[in-house]
């Protein structure tokens, strides 16, 4: 009765051949989905949606690791003991996004270490957002509030897609997410309200943040071809473009409460669509960063290599005391 | 007859069972108690080099705001799932025995207190 999982992933993973148990799964897969039912790791699924839910949640992982270095740079520098606790409990947060990210991603399949060595070695992707630097503190306001923001709008549909340990996942991370957001807008919400210099910073913030933020919901929908395969699956919810939609007709109002403009002329209330018009954003300049030719690719990749090699001996002789342990419990029963 | 999702602990078992690449840390599954007079349910999983590291990982990882009073963690290796492949012959249909729930005796209804 007992079963080794890892039989069934060898048939799941194995050459595309149309064996009779895989048209049995397949039917299967297909009937589960078609009901909005959740896929969970010990069943059959199709080679592809294995491989795309194992690129999106590592490379999500990715990002949440990746994204602790923007805000990480200010701990030491916040300008109160009250936001230097809690940037630390945000980004202490991001840490705990990206290992529930792996967690989830284990279950496809794919190893921890091997997920770690794909980041460093810098042939997995991570959100793009992630290489821009952060010169002001007022960017921990403007990356709270706009980037945690829009990663909230992608992140609450993806708490039903189909693959359950990315759901539950999911669902852990958005519970934590709404208070770095709400951080964030507070953090510029007083500098909006302080001095001159001060507002200027935020906006100034802002205005280079606007748009990154508003790429982070992927390429528009005609060039995102993968897109349509992920809503069959019941993977993604809703398009690049209505995300992004939402996402803007969100922190347009904000951003009024703030006391601060977003830097795009073409907003402007469409009543006739009941939506906020925006302008065209420059994609050229998203892939050139996600090429990794960004203005903070090379020093987030380093740092995270750094921090990784750094940490060997740790690893190594926490390895090795879990052995030593080990072996003298093997020996008080021997003997 | 009750539809209710598996339990928690069930579940886990699928959840890791299912990793093939080797890790230097082995996987562990953490369950929380979140407060008392409740089971412990399953959280997650974490790789750590033995219990103890687990342990205090799992406090780290998944009561950072007071979600738990108790933490135990499994070698995710130690669990052993029923085959998924199985489920209609393993989990018997509950076709047929309504009888095994209340709502089945419907004689009684309006008799107060039963
Ligand atoms: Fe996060
Ligand atoms: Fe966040």
């Amino acid at each position: 009765m007992a079963h080794q999982a890892s039989d069934t992933r060898a048939s799941a993973m194995g050459t595309s051949v149309t064996t009779e148990s895989d048209s049995a799964g397949q039917a299967r897969f297909d009937e589960l989905i078609a009901a909005d039912q959740r896929i969970e790791p010990a069943d059959w699924m199709p080679d592809a949606y294995r491989k795309t839910l194992i690129r999106q949640i590592s490379q999500h992982a990715h990002s949440e690791i990746i994204g602790m270095q923007p805000e990480g740079n200010w701990i030491t520098r916040a300008p109160s003991l009250k936001r230097k606790a809690i940037l630390m409990a945000k980004v202490q947060d991001e840490a705990g996004h990206g290992l529930y990210l792996y967690s989830a991603a284990q279950t496809l399949g794919v190893g921890r270490d091997r997920m770690t060595e794909d980041l460093i070695s810098g042939k997995a992707k991570y959100s793009s957002i992630f290489n821009y630097p952060t010169p002001t503190w007022a960017d921990m306001g403007s990356i709270g509030w706009l980037v945690d923001g829009a990663a909230i709008c992608n992140q609450v549909p993806l708490c039903r897609a189909s693959y359950g340990p990315y759901g539950r996942a999911m669902v852990r991370i958005c519970k934590e997410e709404s208070f770095h957001q709400r951080q964030g807008f507070e953090i510029l919400l007083h500098l909006s309200r302080g001095t001159a210099e001060q507002k200027a910073m935020a906006q100034e913030s802002v205005n280079r943040w606007y748009a990154p933020a508003l790429m982070m919901f992927g390429p528009p929908d005609a060039d995102s071809p993968n897109s349509a395969q992920s809503m069959a699956w019941n993977i993604k919810r809703f398009s690049n473009d209505d995300l992004r939609q939402r996402f803007v007709d969100m922190i347009v109002p904000q951003a009024e409460v703030l006391g601060l403009t977003l830097p795009d002329p073409a907003i402007r209330w469409n009543e006739e669509r009941g939506h906020y018009d925006y302008g065209d954003l420059d994609w050229d300049e998203f892939y050139e960063v996600l090429k990794g030719r960004g203005p903070a690719n090379a020093i987030r990749l380093e740092r995270r290599r750094q921090a990784h090699e750094d940490g060997a001996w740790v690893r190594e002789a926490a390895a090795a005391y879990a052995a030593r342990q080990q072996a003298s419990v093997v020996e008080r029963i021997a003997s | 007859m009750s539809k209710k999702p598996v339990a928690a602990a069930t579940d886990t078992m699928t959840d890791t069972a299912t990793v093939q690449d080797a890790d230097v840390w082995p996987l562990w599954e953490v369950f929380v108690r979140s407060s008392r007079g409740l089971s412990h349910l399953h959280a997650g999983s974490l790789n750590a080099p033995d219990a103890e590291m687990a342990v205090r990982n799992a406090r780290d990882l998944y009561t950072r705001r007071n979600e738990g009073v108790s933490i135990w963690v499994v070698p995710s290796s130690a669990i052993t799932a029923s085959d998924p492949d199985e489920k209609d012959a393993f989990f018997e249909s509950p076709r047929g025995k309504e009888y095994r729930h209340a709502s089945y005796y419907t004689e009684s209804e309006g008799v107060k207190h039963l």
